[in-house]
């Protein structure tokens, strides 16, 4: 990192007073992100973790246009290893391991985005609403955490699923994220409850800013690499227990992901036939891509706290 | 401008808020403009409670703000919008004054798009440097840095330079001064006793006696929430009266007598006042009986009534807590 270091110094200074002087307004918050973006592009972590992470989306959106087979089809001789007609092999019964393998990275995707970000607009916003507020709101938001953390959220979701019957990719992210939210809402409370006794935020108030304002300005920026990796784990865990619920035979219908491959190879033996090309890339692609959010994760600890960063 | 008449305040504690703490009892001060009055009080005197009450920052559980003949003891959040752009605080910990993500420029800027929206970039920035200046600050050296890379006394005048943006009236510092050091401390007393040439009355909160008595113009001395002594800050320091004023005094030593000096002549005072209780006396004196505190002229109770003992000098009795025995009885 030692190359950034003469940037860092003067360079931007003379930016942002440059910035200031030449924008009439908002000049400063386009500076601070322009000043984000310049420390995210240049850390490592952020970088490896959004390539691998954003070619697999990529992969996943763009993949399906390109491809011979549909997810199902019978395409070719049975349990084929990989070769130049079908890159990841065939199943057992001849479908296309990669075409199942990109389609099914795009509900992967939907379920941990769609599920994470249900779990974290609701957990986050119970949390910072108790822990900015508190008496009696905070008393009556953490009894409603606590007896969505008592539910056995799983076997709810089983009998949801089986219940209603509504079998698609976003009603089932939406199960998920309904149910996992109260871990986040009592860590976001817990850490708002201190950085409200801070003085920065009584000097916000005497600023004469409303209390959105103060969560979203004051509070929420002190948790931004925290907040991140609640959704990264919201994602993994989304997706986790989308596998887990195709595995059980409650997942989609009418559409794959990564968990539903693992769920068939293990139903039809895959890992005794030898035939590893069917449930390695599913594993290892939900690996690759909970890991890099991961590492993604450290790398912006590092942007969006200017005391961890290397300069 | 700024009057606490018999202010209040009451936490409730124990397992389900059954005890009450009485972190300040029926406080009664003012402010003028051009003044300072500091609040003088060990930890947990309730000092910097009254302070946050002043900035509605903390509620009051009872008794009355008035600023400027208005009360404002409670203020809804548009009437206090109103009320911090003439009554403004710092506090003590200057490094926790500032979000350490951001530049410290953008406590100004979060100012800027509360109160001045439409005030244009290069106007601001010339009052930004204006105001940074009267703190003697350059703006260059400041602008565009991190909390961590100043000082806390650069952080402080920086924070005091930010209440004078709002052209305020009055200025509450809760302890601005105790977290700095030797050098940097005098810079910012003598900022406060500038502003107070301009008209600006301070609220000076502090621990520190020879603080109290180099800038204020009155003091307010505090002990477990109720005021036990107020009045001209000379009057005060010279002739301390009540028994815990007394032991606060002896204990700051003095740059031009030795310690032998100062105990024979508090000595002499505490032997002239041991037994006896000012207050009481000059209840008596009204035609009062010891014993009828309930039946006190205004409605305040002896334990944290006080009395003019000297013109501009206030006593309240001489038991220590609000609920302890006086002395004289």
């Amino acid at each position: 990192m030692t190359a950034t270091q003469p940037t860092t110094g003067p360079g931007t200074e003379t930016a942002d007073q440059a910035a200031v002087a030449a924008a009439p307004s908002g000049a400063r918050a386009g500076g601070d992100l322009r000043e984000t973006l310049y420390f995210a592009l240049r850390n490592p972590k952020v970088l490896v973790g959004g390539v691998v992470v954003l070619g697999f989306l990529v992969l996943g959106l763009v993949g399906p246009s390109f491809l011979r087979y549909a997810p199902m089809d019978y395409a070719g001789p049975p349990m084929a290893p990989p070769s130049a007609d079908f890159p990841l092999g065939t199943t057992t019964f001849g479908q296309d391991v990669f075409a199942q393998f990109v389609a099914g990275l795009r509900s992967t995707f939907l379920v941990g985005v769609l599920g994470g970000a249900v779990a974290a607009v609701i957990g986050m916003t119970i949390g910072f609403v108790a822990g900015y507020r508190g008496g009696l709101i905070d008393e009556l938001l953490n009894m409603l955490t606590n007896v969505v953390l008592v539910i056995p959220g799983f076997v709810v979701l089983v009998i949801l699923n089986a219940y209603l019957g509504v079998r698609s990719v976003p009603m089932q992210a939406l199960y998920i994220g309904v149910f996992s939210w109260p871990w986040v809402a009592r860590a976001v409370r817990s850490q708002t409850l201190s950085l409200r006794s801070r003085d920065f935020i009584d000097l916000a108030r005497l600023s004469g800013v409303g209390v959105g304002t103060i969560l979203r300005r004051e509070v929420a920026p002190n948790m931004y690499s925290y907040l991140f990796m609640t959704f990264v784990l919201l994602f993994g865990g989304s997706i986790l227990t989308a596998a887990s619920l195709d595995f059980i035979g409650l997942g989609p219908t009418n559409a794959m992901s990564l968990g539903l491959m693992m769920n068939q190879a293990v139903q039809w033996s895959a890992l005794h036939l030898g035939l590893w090309w069917w449930f390695v890339p599913p594993g290892l692609g939900i690996t690759l891509i909970v890991g890099s959010l991961y590492i993604m994760n450290v790398g912006l600890d590092e942007v969006f706290n200017p005391k961890l960063r290397e300069t | 401008m700024l009057t606490l008449d018999r202010l209040d305040k009451v936490y409730k504690t124990g397992t389900f808020g059954t005890s009450d703490l009485h972190a300040v009892r029926q406080v009664s001060l003012d402010v003028r403009r051009g003044e300072v009055v500091s609040l003088i009080g060990e930890s947990g005197s309730g000092k910097s409670t009254i302070g946050k009450m002043v900035l509605h920052l903390l509620d009051s559980s009872g008794g009355t703000i008035t600023f400027d003949g208005r009360d404002v003891t409670s203020l809804g959040f548009r009437e206090r919008r109103e009320y911090y752009r003439r009554v403004q605080g710092v506090f003590q910990d200057p490094f926790s004054s500032f979000n350490p993500i951001f530049k410290v420029d953008r406590t100004f800027e979060t100012l800027r798009r509360s109160y001045f929206p439409r005030v244009s970039s290069s106007d601001w920035r010339g009052r930004l440097e204006e105001a940074l200046g009267a703190v003697s600050l350059q703006p260059g050296d400041i602008l565009g840095k991190f909390p961590h890379q100043l000082s806390g006394g650069q952080l402080q005048r920086l924070l005091i330079a930010r209440a004078l943006l709002l052209d305020i009236d009055l200025l509450v510092a809760d302890e601005i001064i105790s977290m700095l050091d030797a050098s940097t401390r005098i810079d910012v007393l003598n900022l406060l006793v500038e502003l107070k040439s301009r008209g600006l009355g301070i609220l000076f909160v502090t621990h520190d006696l020879s603080l109290g008595n180099y800038v204020s113009d009155r003091v307010v001395i505090l002990y477990k929430g109720r005021v036990v002594e107020r009045g001209v800050t000379s009057a005060v320091f010279d002739d301390p009266l009540h028994p815990y004023t007394r032991d606060l005094l002896a204990s700051v030593p003095h740059l031009d007598r030795t310690w032998e000096d100062v105990e024979a002549e508090e000595a002499e005072r505490s032997a002239n006042l041991a037994g006896r209780c000012l207050y009481h006396e000059a209840l008596a004196a009204q035609g009062r009986a010891f014993g009828e505190e309930a039946e006190a002229a205004d409605g305040v109770p002896d334990g944290v009534g006080l009395v003019e003992h000297t013109p501009g000098h206030f006593v309240g009795c001489f038991r220590l807590a609000a609920d302890d025995d006086c002395p004289a009885a």
